[in-house]
């Protein structure tokens, strides 16, 4: 069933600040096999300009996915998250997001689309810091994939 | 932040140096502790069937992180990152074996943007087992 397109332009509050951990980022820097010192040594960081050691780009999307759930699992919407596949990812950066920052996310519903039977919906996530200073925009597609003709 | 490759020095169709990037089930059970992304189908080869794949595949995140570090590498300074973007086409299917699967990465300078901003796009490729798993993969980067 299409998803009501009313929903379109609704912003959900921010979320709490997520507090960003030197040793998560070398954790995520681990499970990525990336070496680059920048994520794991404040020197290296400083010496490239940064004030301390700085996430790999992909690493807010911990933070930016877990926002989305608030639309994700909206009752109202009514997304079958069961059925969901991640169609596009996209960032724009102000700035990469670094050890200690608390981030705080507000989404936003952007498009809601059917094609072909699967709904296909827009998530807009800003992310800015405690000083309100914008960190990322990241765009998240999410694709419900159309029940299967029993 | 400061970039290691100079805007003046690239031109388009400048090549990044490729690299490959090796995926076991080892490797996705630590990204998904990592990332916080615990979906079966990136660690349980029974659930992953059942819901119609042929195996359990990379998380579309983690791929989207290894791409990138073409990129990072190159630049010097992963902050260089202005704009990154992905469209997940393929899934990177990776069996349970001593192999695993391989993530391959090509790039290249696609456009100068601004000279100003000192910023280019840069176009990525992302393949595994033949198949092109990233779509419109690109980003902007500010160089020196």
């Amino acid at each position: 069933m299409a998803l009501d397109q009313s929903f379109v332009g609704r912003t959900y509050p921010a979320t709490d600040p997520y507090e960003v951990g030197r040793e998560k980022i070398r954790e995520f820097a681990e499970a990525i096999g990336d070496s680059n010192p920048a994520y794991t040594d404040a020197e290296a960081a400083k010496a490239l300009g940064h004030p301390d050691v700085i996430a790999p780009p992909t690493f807010v999307f911990a933070i930016t996915f877990k926002a989305a759930g608030q639309v994700i699992e909206d009752p109202q919407l009514g997304l079958d998250y069961s059925r969901v596949v991640h169609g596009d990812q996209k960032f724009a950066y102000t700035r990469p997001v670094r050890s200690g920052d608390r981030l705080a996310v507000t989404s936003t519903i952007e498009a809601i689309k059917t094609m072909a039977g699967n709904d296909i919906i827009d998530i807009r996530g800003e992310v800015h810091d405690e000083a309100g200073e914008h960190v990322v925009t990241a765009f998240t597609k999410l694709v419900a994939r159309r029940a299967e003709e029993a | 932040m400061t970039a290691q490759i100079s805007y003046d020095d690239v031109e388009v169709g400048t090549e990044l140096p490729a690299q490959s990037f090796p995926v076991s089930r080892a490797t996705l059970v630590r990204y998904a502790g990592a990332s916080g992304d615990f979906n079966p189908i990136h660690w349980n080869e029974k659930f992953a069937k059942e819901v119609g794949l042929p195996d359990v595949i990379a998380h579309g995140m983690f791929t989207m992180a290894e791409a990138i570090r073409v990129v990072t590498d190159w630049a010097g300074d992963p902050g260089a990152v202005a704009e990154y973007g992905v469209r997940f086409t393929k899934p990177v299917i990776v069996p349970n074996d001593d192999n695993g699967a391989l993530i391959e990465v090509s790039a290249k300078v696609a456009a100068k943007l601004d000279d100003d901003a000192r910023t280019v796009r840069v176009d990525l490729t992302a393949m595994s087992a033949g198949q092109k798993v990233l779509g419109m993969s690109r980003a902007v980067v500010r160089l020196a």
